[in-house]
C-alpha cells in the first residue's frame, strides 16, 4: 500500500469550511459548543477531539502577491488545518497501551477500543493536534478516513472541498504536485509561497503537509516542531554520560587517582 | 460567489488557474475579495455608476468590438426625434406621466415604426394602442446608420447618455479610486474581442434595490458593446440564491407569469385575441406565442379545452394590477387577505421589515407553513420580538397555523434548474420520515381534494377546477406523486397519441400538441429523461451536452450564433462555438445551435415577411422582435430605456449627476408601520446599511440554524464595522451594538475589521454597516434578524425590495426595547423631509399614485 496523505493549498482555500463539516458528519461529531469568537470568521478556533479539520482566517494589514484591494494593504488568509499524520509521530511513540498505530496507508490512527485515555499522546503532539473528549476521556484525532480509504473512497473533507484546496493522494504525487504549484505561484507574483512540512526535520516529514504564504506561526502553527521522543536518545546518552561520570568521580575520590 | 456559492466558485478557481482575472467588487472584502486579483470597495447601491463608467470609458476609447456592434445590436438603430434622455431633463426621461406616475414609452420607439417594438418575455407591460395587430411586424424596417454617425442613432444616444460617468465621476459617486475604474475597465476591455471573452457574474447584490434591473441592463450593455454575449467565456451569470430559483422563475411562482415566461392575463385585456395580440411579437420567437400558449392549456386542461373555447383562456384568473409579495402583504396587514401558503420560505425573518410581515400574518384567517421545522414564520404568534416584548400578546391573534413537515431534496426525486438554464434531475436516497411528504405530493393531493369539493358544482366559476385534468401516477412506501410524469406533461406530447415531444419547435397552435413549458420541451425527449443523464465531463467535448439538460433544445449557451461573424465564420478558432457549414447547409459545431438550422448567413427576408421567417442570418438574438441585442431598450423595462444612476430610496448623499434623487418609477409603500429616513443625509441615521449571507447558513437560517454543524461556525448575529467607524462610535470588538433604523431596532455582536473600507465620496467620508441576515428567535443558535430593519420598497419591473442599500444609525451597547414601528410608528422623531423626485415628476400637493393604488382605479 503506498504512502497517502493530504496537500492542503492555502491559497485555493475560499474559507468555506465544507471539510469541517463533511467531517463531522462523516464521522459523526459532537459540535463543540456554539461560542462567538470574534476570530474573524473562525468560531471553532483550533483542532480538537471533535473538530479534525479547522479552518484557519488570518485578516492581515499586508497585500498578498499581486492583489490589488481598495481596501489598502490587506489580505486574508484561509487554510484548512489537520493532524499532520508525521512520519514520525509524537502521540504514537508515547502511546503506552499501543492504542495509536501505524496504518497501511502510513497515517497515525487511534484505536478507540484500546485507548485508555491516559493523555500521553496529548502533551507528546507538537502541534496540539490530537485531545480528549470529556464525555469519555478517550484520544481523538483525525482518522485520514481509514474506514473510507478500506473502502476505496476519499477523505470526507477531500471530497468536499470544492476548490480542490484539499488534495489527497500518493504523497509521492502530493509532493510533486506541491512543488510545481509553488514554482507556478512565484512566476505569478505570489513570491510568499512556500511548502511547509514537505521536509519537516523535527517529525521526519509530515504526511500532511500545507503550501502557505505567510510564515507558520501567521496560521497558528509551529515554526519547528519536534517530536518530543526525538531528543529520548540524546537525553539517554546524556544521562549515561553523566551516570559514567558520576561514578568515574565516585572511584576516583576513593581511589583517590 | 465565494461566499454564497462556493460550489459554484470552482469554476472561478479553475478559470482562474488558466490565467483569467478576478475582478470582485462589493462595499466588503469577502472570501471572493480574498479569491479576486482585484478587489473594489463600493458604496452600496451605487453600480450603476460604476458600470456606466466603464461603458464611457469603451465609447471614449474605441474599445468596442466594433463588427459584433454595428451587425448584432441595435447600435445602428435611429430613434424618434422627440426621445429626451435623463442628460437632458435633469434624471428623467421623456414620456413621463405625472398623473399615472408612470412612463408612456412612446417616445422611446425607433424613428417610422408604428407602434412598441415588443421586447421578448415582456410579461405584464401592457403598450399603449398595439390592442388590435400584433405588435413589431415590421421591426425588421428600422432605419439603420451603420457608421454609427446619426446623432439619433443608438450608439450617439449611449456616448451622449454616459459621456459625464467620467472616472472622476464614478471616484465621486461610489467612492472608487478614478485609477482603479481605469483598471477594471482596461481589463475588461483586454480580455474581450475576437480572441478573449469576458464574464459577469451577480446574485442579489446587484437585483435587491429600486434600480435592480437596471444594474443587470448596464452589464447587458458593457457585454454587448465589447461582444460577450454568445460566445464562449462571456454572458452574464445570475447566482440564485437558492437550489430552483431558476426553475421557479421558469415554472413560476410568480403573480405575473404562466410557465415559460407566458403572460398572465389582464384584465385589461379580456379577449383572447386581444391577448394574443399583446403577447405574441411580429418576428422572432415570440411570434409563435399562440403554439406555446395553446399547448399549455392542452397540457392541462387536455380535451376539454378546444379553439371554440378559445382554448380555455376564460378559465384562467385575469391579474387586475400588483399581487407581488411587498403589495400583497401590505394588503394583509389591511385585512384583505385571508389565507396564505408558505412552502419553503421564512418571510418572517427573510423578507423586508419583518415585523410588518409578522403584523400581515397575524390579521390573516389561517396560514400554512410547509418546512423541515417549525420557522419563525409558523412560530410567529409566539417567538417574535414584539411578542416577547409584550407589544403583541398571543391571546388576540386569530391566525389558524398548520404546520407541515416537508420532505428535503434527498427524500425526493426532482429537478434542479441552474444559472445556466441547466436541468439537473437528482434521485431520491431515503424516504422521507414520518408525516414529511414531497410538496408536489402535498400540491398534488390537495388538488384532489379540491376537486372532490367541486365535482358536482355547476357555477362558472368552479369550471377550470373540474376540468383541470389532475391525475399523476403515486409511487414509493408514501405512494407520493411521481415528479417523472410531472416531466413528462412539462416536456409535452402529441395529443393524438400521446408521443413525446422533442423540441418547442414542434408545438402547434391548433391543439394538436400539449406542453407544460414551452422551453423545457424535449427535456424528457424520446420518453428518457435527459435531465438524468450523467455522463462525466471527461468522456466528453468540453461543452459536455450529454450532462443533464439545458433549456432551450439543450443549448448551453444563448444566442450562440453570435460566436460566429456575419458570414458565420467562427470569430476566432480559440473562440469557435458553432459556425455555418457551407457543405451540408446547416449550422454545426460543439453546441446546439440557438438559430434555425438551416438558416444560411446571407439570408434576408423580403420586405414584409413576419414570423421567425423574418430573421434574417446574421439576426442572433433570434427572442428578439429585430434579431439584435438591445443596446438601448425601446420597451420591456417601464423604469427606462437606459441604466442611469439613482440613488437609493434611503442614501447618505444627494444624487451627484441629476436633479432627480431616486428612480421615478421605484415602487413605495408609503405608511406609518413602513417609515422611510430622508431621502439623503439624514442626520439620525448617518450610515450607509447592507445586509447580506455567509457560508455557514442558508438565507434566513430556517435550514441551518437547526443543524449544530452549521450552527457551531456562524453562531450569533453580529455586524461588521470599519476600526474608524468602532473609534467614531465607541464600538468595541466582540462587544455588543445596536442598530437603528426607522423601521426597527436590533442587537449584534461586533467585529471590527479592515474588510469594511471606509470609503470618501467628495471628501465626506461614507462608513458602511454589514448585516448578515441569517438569525432570528428560533433554533439552536438565535439573533436579531436584520430584515426588521430594511423597509418595503423596491424595483417597479421585478417588485423585489432594497435590502443591499439604506441607511440606519449604530450605538455601542445592548440598547434595543425590540421596538418596531409596525407596532409604534417611526422610532425617532422625523426630520424635515428632502425630495426624492423632481417637481415634474411628483405633484408639489403630495406623492404621485404607486402602481399598487393605481391598480385598484
Amino acid at each position: 500500500m503506498s504512502k497517502k496523505g493530504f496537500f492542503t493549498d492555502t491559497t485555493l482555500c475560499i474559507g468555506c469550511k465544507a471539510c469541517e463539516v463533511a467531517c463531522k458528519q462523516w464521522n459523526q461529531l459532537p459540535d463543540d459548543g456554539f461560542k462567538f469568537t470574534g476570530l474573524s470568521y473562525d468560531n471553532s478556533e483550533h483542532l480538537g477531539s471533535s473538530t479534525w479539520r479547522h479552518v484557519a482566517f488570518v485578516e492581515r494589514p499586508m497585500a498578498l502577491g499581486m492583489q490589488v484591494s481598495g481596501a489598502g494593504n490587506f489580505s486574508w488568509l484561509m487554510m484548512s488545518d489537520v493532524c499532520k499524520h508525521c512520519a514520525r509521530a509524537g502521540c504514537l511513540e508515547s502511546c503506552p497501551t499501543g492504542a495509536l498505530v501505524r496504518t497501511e496507508y502510513d497515517s497515525v490512527y487511534v484505536q478507540p477500543d484500546v485507548c485508555n485515555g491516559c493523555g500521553y499522546c496529548v502533551s507528546a503532539c507538537p502541534f496540539g493536534v490530537i485531545d480528549r473528549r470529556e464525555d469519555d476521556g478517550r484520544a481523538w484525532k483525525c482518522t485520514l478516513c481509514y474506514d473510507r480509504l478500506k473502502a476505496d473512497m476519499t477523505p470526507a473533507c477531500a471530497k468536499h472541498c470544492p476548490t480542490a484546496s484539499i488534495q489527497f493522494g500518493d504523497l509521492v504525487e502530493l509532493r510533486v504536485r506541491a512543488q510545481q504549484r509553488v514554482e507556478e505561484l512565484h512566476r505569478r507574483g505570489t513570491t510568499e509561497a512556500y511548502l511547509y512540512g514537505a521536509d519537516q526535520p523535527g517529525t521526519e516529514g509530515l504526511n500532511a503537509f500545507f503550501l502557505l504564504v505567510d510564515k507558520p506561526e501567521a496560521y497558528n502553527l509551529p515554526p519547528d516542531p519536534v517530536v518530543p521522543t526525538r531528543k529520548v536518545r540524546r537525553s539517554w546518552v546524556s544521562l549515561a554520560g553523566a551516570a559514567v561520570a558520576m561514578a568515574a568521580l565516585a572511584v576516583a575520590a576513593v581511589t583517590g587517582v | 460567489m465565494a461566499e454564497c456559492h462556493p460550489v459554484g466558485f470552482q469554476w472561478v478557481m479553475e478559470a482562474k488557474a488558466r490565467g483569467a482575472t478576478i475582478i470582485h467588487v462589493d462595499p466588503r472584502f469577502t472570501r471572493t475579495s480574498a479569491m479576486a486579483d482585484i478587489h473594489v470597495p463600493i458604496r452600496a447601491g451605487t453600480d450603476i455608476a460604476f458600470l456606466g463608467g466603464i461603458v464611457n470609458y469603451i465609447l471614449q476609447h474605441d474599445r468596442c468590438f466594433q463588427e459584433y456592434v454595428v451587425q448584432y445590436t441595435n447600435a445602428s438603430c435611429i430613434l424618434r426625434e422627440d426621445f429626451k434622455d435623463t442628460e437632458d431633463l435633469d434624471g428623467v426621461f421623456s414620456g413621463w406621466d405625472r398623473k399615472k406616475g408612470m412612463y408612456d414609452e412612446t417616445s422611446w420607439q425607433y424613428e417610422g415604426i408604428d407602434g412598441e417594438v415588443p421586447a421578448a418575455g415582456h410579461k405584464e407591460i401592457v403598450p399603449a394602442g398595439s390592442k388590435d395587430e400584433v405588435r413589431g411586424k415590421n421591426a425588421k424596417e428600422i432605419p439603420r446608420d451603420p457608421t454609427l454617425q446619426h446623432p439619433r442613432c443608438v450608439y450617439q444616444i449611449l456616448k451622449k447618455h454616459y459621456a459625464r460617468y467620467t472616472p472622476q465621476m464614478v471616484a465621486d459617486i461610489c467612492g472608487i479610486a478614478p485609477e482603479q475604474v481605469v483598471r477594471v475597465a482596461e481589463e475588461l476591455c483586454r480580455n474581450s474581442g475576437r480572441e478573449r471573452t469576458g464574464a459577469f457574474c451577480y446574485a442579489v447584490g446587484w437585483t435587491q434595490h429600486t434600480v435592480g434591473v437596471q444594474y443587470i441592463r448596464t452589464a447587458s450593455i458593457i457585454q454587448l458593446l465589447l461582444g460577450n454575449i454568445g460566445r464562449p467565456g462571456g454572458g452574464i451569470m445570475a447566482l440564485r440564491g437558492h437550489a430552483s430559483i431558476q426553475g421557479s422563475t421558469d415554472i413560476p411562482t410568480l403573480f405575473n407569469l404562466l410557465p415559460g415566461y407566458i403572460s398572465m392575463p389582464h384584465a385589461e385585456h379580456d379577449q383572447y385575441r386581444e391577448y394574443l395580440n399583446t403577447n405574441t411579437a411580429g418576428v422572432g420567437f415570440w411570434s409563435k406565442f399562440e403554439s406555446y400558449f395553446v399547448s399549455l392549456m392542452k397540457a392541462w386542461f387536455g380535451d376539454a379545452v378546444n379553439r371554440d373555447n378559445d382554448w380555455g383562456f376564460h378559465w384562467l384568473p385575469a391579474i387586475t394590477g400588483d399581487h407581488s409579495h411587498m403589495t400583497t402583504v401590505a394588503d394583509m396587514v389591511d385585512g384583505k387577505v385571508k389565507g396564505y401558503f408558505v412552502m419553503g420560505e421564512n418571510p418572517a425573518v427573510g423578507s423586508m421589515n419583518g415585523a410588518l410581515q409578522r403584523k400581515g400574518l397575524q390579521k390573516l384567517d389561517w396560514l400554512v407553513v410547509r418546512d423541515f421545522q417549525p420557522t419563525e414564520t409558523a412560530e410567529f404568534w409566539r417567538s417574535a420580538p414584539e411578542v416577547q416584548s409584550g407589544e403583541v400578546s398571543p391571546e388576540d391573534i386569530e391566525t389558524e397555523v398548520f404546520f407541515f413537515p416537508a420532505a428535503t431534496h434527498v427524500e425526493k426525486d426532482g429537478s434542479f434548474t441552474n444559472t445556466q438554464r441547466l436541468l439537473q434531475w437528482h434521485h431520491k436516497a431515503i424516504e422521507p420520515p414520518g408525516d414529511c411528504r414531497s410538496d408536489l405530493d402535498f400540491a398534488y393531493k390537495l388538488g384532489l381534494r379540491l376537486k372532490e369539493l367541486y365535482a358536482s358544482s355547476r357555477e362558472g366559476r368552479d369550471e377550470p377546477i373540474r376540468r383541470l385534468v389532475w391525475s399523476y401516477p403515486t409511487k414509493g412506501v408514501h405512494r407520493e406523486a411521481d415528479p417523472e410524469a410531472v416531466l413528462a406533461e412539462i416536456n409535452g406530447w402529441s395529443a393524438l397519441d400521446r408521443r413525446p415531444l422533442s423540441a418547442y419547435t414542434e408545438l402547434k397552435p391548433d391543439g394538436s400538441t400539449a406542453c407544460g413549458c414551452w422551453i423545457y420541451c424535449g427535456c424528457r425527449k424520446e420518453g428518457v429523461n435527459q435531465t438524468a443523464r450523467r455522463k462525466p465531463g471527461r468522456e466528453q467535448d468540453w461543452v459536455a451536452k450529454e450532462w443533464a439538460w439545458a433549456w432551450p433544445d439543450n443549448r448551453r449557451i444563448l444566442y450562440n450564433r453570435a460566436s460566429a461573424d456575419p458570414d458565420g465564420k467562427p470569430w476566432s478558432e480559440r473562440k469557435k462555438l458553432v459556425w455555418w457549414d457551407a457543405e451540408k447547409k446547416q449550422w454545426t459545431g460543439a453546441d446546439t445551435p440557438d438559430f434555425i438550422k438551416d438558416r444560411p448567413p446571407s439570408y434576408r427576408p423580403a420586405p414584409g415577411t413576419t414570423g421567425v421567417d423574418a430573421l434574417a442570418g446574421d439576426d442572433p438574438f433570434i427572442m428578439e422582435a429585430d434579431g439584435k441585442g438591445w443596446l438601448f431598450a425601446p420597451s420591456g423595462i417601464i423604469d427606462g430605456p437606459l441604466p442611469t444612476h439613482y440613488e437609493p430610496q434611503e442614501s447618505v448623499v444627494e444624487n451627484f449627476l441629476y436633479g432627480q434623487q431616486c428612480n421615478p418609477k421605484r415602487l413605495e409603500y408609503s405608511r406609518p408601520d413602513n417609515p422611510y429616513h430622508r431621502a439623503f443625509a439624514d442626520p439620525r441615521f448617518p450610515f450607509v446599511l447592507t445586509t447580506y449571507r455567509l457560508t455557514e447558513h442558508h438565507t434566513a437560517g430556517g435550514m441551518t440554524r437547526v443543524l449544530s454543524w452549521l450552527s457551531e461556525l456562524m453562531p450569533q448575529m453580529f455586524c461588521e464595522v470599519s476600526p474608524d467607524l468602532a473609534a467614531l462610535r465607541g464600538l468595541r470588538h466582540g462587544g455588543w451594538a445596536t442598530i437603528t433604523t426607522a423601521r426597527g431596532e436590533i442587537e449584534a455582536r461586533v467585529v471590527v475589521t479592515r474588510r469594511m473600507p471606509v470609503l470618501r465620496v467628495r471628501g465626506q467620508v461614507v462608513h458602511q454597516i454589514g448585516l448578515p441576515y441569517h438569525w432570528s428567535l428560533v433554533g439552536l443558535v438565535q439573533g436579531d434578524a436584520a430584515n426588521d430593519l430594511t423597509a418595503f420598497v423596491g424595483d417597479p419591473n421585478v417588485h423585489i425590495q432594497e435590502s443591499k442599500a439604506f441607511t440606519g444609525d449604530i450605538q455601542p451597547g445592548r440598547r434595543s426595547r425590540k421596538r418596531r414601528a409596525a407596532y409604534r410608528g417611526e422610532l425617532r422623531a422625523s426630520v424635515p423631509e428632502l425630495p426624492r423626485d423632481l417637481p415634474q415628476v411628483e405633484p408639489l400637493q403630495g406623492r404621485v399614485p404607486k402602481q399598487h393604488e393605481l391598480a385598484k382605479e
